[in-house]
């Protein structure tokens, strides 16, 4: 497997050398991993604060900056951060109003931003946390970790984000992420598996012709193999497992997600069977983004991400936002 | 008795066996987990072997307390806090003792399972690390070589089992037929330790 890097043990480090040289608006601080808005931190403003596993580009470290994350921290590829890095980025961030972590539900995630709340609580920061969990492939039950966290991600950070910036307090603010998080679903299909720098060969072994469907964004393998299906297919089948779960009674917002290896030809493609499929359902699309913003590596494929909004919601999406991933209306 | 220079053979001897290994843990977890286990076992120990030659603690507590810290800020995902909080709360168990018993060291290594079980919500047979640690730190009580092979049998167990914790529970029944990661670096590390006694 080809790989443009220079060892498996600097990757992280040499993509925020770049990220530093690319974006001057954020303070990236290699040696730590902690990457922040530079103006941080914003005085009478609530701190986001995210992060996880490294392979998942642009989040979240792409997601920093004017109305959405005041920081980020990378881990090491899909590794969770470590408590000090997050103390870190709370404490770089904390105006005195507070600090909200937005925690993919992953067992990793989950210990990290535990311990790393309950130290920054020592350290004098008000921590409330959202966990996201929306991905359908998974089922939550007495016997399982849970619902995985993928692309509701994204809604979370950006609409809380949109509401920490008009000043919100932190219980506001946690209310709101929760409610997108509760308002949002997700389902994955891999149309090839994807390469960590540490392995350097595929993590799973999909066969020509197949496909994975309910995958989740760490190169895991899915629920179930089938053989390969056309755009339109797969559309029917994940925008049905969505909604079998969703219900949705009134408008949503749409993330048609690549998973890193899928061009954006495959997936304006898609977003239009996923469009087709949901004006065949009857819900209304409010918003649309197609692009790679969840991504697992050098995967091919695409999620398929639907939040139902009321009004305060998609005024929040609205607002603008000025990330090197994500930007509009300023 | 088993003094500080005992536990700081111990967790370099850990530190090596994750390095020898650290490909076979890798390839385990990307049966059924994300593909890092090793690398990111065998960056906590390396972390530990410079932290414990740079301020090397004088008493058992203070070794697997100083380790347990390394672990849980270099090593990330579940395994940093799992593992760090096993040698945490082991090494707050035995207190500042400047040596003791294999007995001690059971007892201490219980409670530090104990804390595992609860950080991380597991129960015997969810296909964890406790699969192997929990009759480790059983039949320490009798003697270190028990430990081992209660660790190995207990990691070679999970095999069959449904994933129902961690990353692999996602797999759901494809989990099956896997040994799972964490209870085969639990098992390193037990061995490990039978090998530091001799």
């Amino acid at each position: 497997m080809r790989m443009l890097i220079n060892v498996p043990e600097t990757v992280v480090a040499d993509a925020l050398r770049g990220m530093a040289a690319a974006h001057p608006e954020l303070t990236v601080d290699i040696e730590n991993r902690v990457v922040v808005r530079r103006d941080a931190p914003v005085a009478g403003k609530v701190g986001l604060v995210s992060g996880g596993g490294s392979g998942h580009e642009p989040l979240h470290g792409g997601f920093v900056g004017r109305g959405m994350l005041s920081a980020a921290c990378p881990g090491e590829v899909f590794t969770s951060p470590v408590p000090d890095q997050l103390v870190r980025a709370a404490a770089a961030v904390d105006s005195g109003e507070g600090v909200l972590f937005v925690v993919k539900n992953y067992t990793g995630d989950v210990l990290n931003f535990e311990m790393a709340a309950e130290l920054a609580e020592e350290e004098g920061v008000r921590i409330a946390k959202v966990l996201v969990n929306d991905d359908v492939a998974v089922t939550d039950s007495l016997y399982t970790a849970g619902r995985r966290g993928t692309g509701a991600t994204l809604f979370v950070e950006k609409i809380a984000g949109a509401a920490a910036d008009e000043g919100a307090p932190l219980e506001r603010i946690e209310a709101i992420g929760r409610q997108v998080n509760e308002s949002s679903r997700s389902f994955g299909v891999a149309l090839s598996a994807c390469t960590t720098p540490a392995k350097g060969s595929p993590t799973f072994d999909l066969p020509p012709g197949e496909l994975e469907l309910g995958i989740g964004i760490h190169g895991e393998p899915g629920r179930e193999r089938r053989r390969m299906m056309t755009s339109h297919e797969i559309a029917d089948f994940a925008v049905d497992a969505v909604l079998d779960d969703l219900r949705p009674r009134g408008p949503v917002l749409v993330l048609v997600n690549g998973m890193g290896a899928t061009p954006l030809l495959e997936l304006y493609g898609f977003g239009a069977e996923v469009h087709r499929v949901l004006a065949e359902r009857r819900v209304p699309v409010a918003r649309t983004l197609v692009g790679n913003y969840v991504t697992s590596l050098d995967m091919a494929g695409a999620s398929v991400t639907f939040c139902q909004v009321n009004e305060e919601l998609l005024r929040l999406w609205d607002a603008p936002v000025n990330t090197p991933a994500l930007r509009w209306g300023c | 008795m088993l003094g500080a220079e005992f536990f700081h053979r111990w967790m370099i001897a850990c530190g090596s066996a994750v390095d020898r290994e650290a490909d076979r843990l890798t390839e385990l977890d990307s049966a059924i987990g994300d593909a890092d286990h090793g690398i990111n076992m065998r960056r906590g120990f390396a972390a530990v072997t410079d932290a414990l030659e740079k301020e090397p603690p004088a008493t058992p507590g203070g070794v697997l307390m100083l380790a347990g810290r390394q672990l849980i800020s270099t090593v990330g995902g579940a395994s940093g806090p799992l593992y760090g909080t096993l040698l945490r709360r082991a090494g707050k168990a035995l207190g500042d003792a400047g040596e003791v018993t294999r007995e001690q060291l059971a007892e201490a290594l219980n409670a530090g399972v104990a804390a595992v079980a609860q950080l991380g919500g597991a129960a015997a047979g969810d296909k964890t690390m406790l699969d192997a640690l929990l009759p480790a730190a059983e039949a320490l009580g009798e003697s270190f070589t028990a430990a081992r092979e209660a660790a190995e049998a207990g990691a070679l167990a999970t095999v069959p089992l449904l994933a129902r914790k961690g990353r692999a529970s996602y797999l759901g029944e494809r989990s099956v037929g896997h040994e799972d990661p964490g209870a085969a670096s639990s098992s390193l590390l037990i061995a490990a330790l039978a090998e530091v006694a001799g």
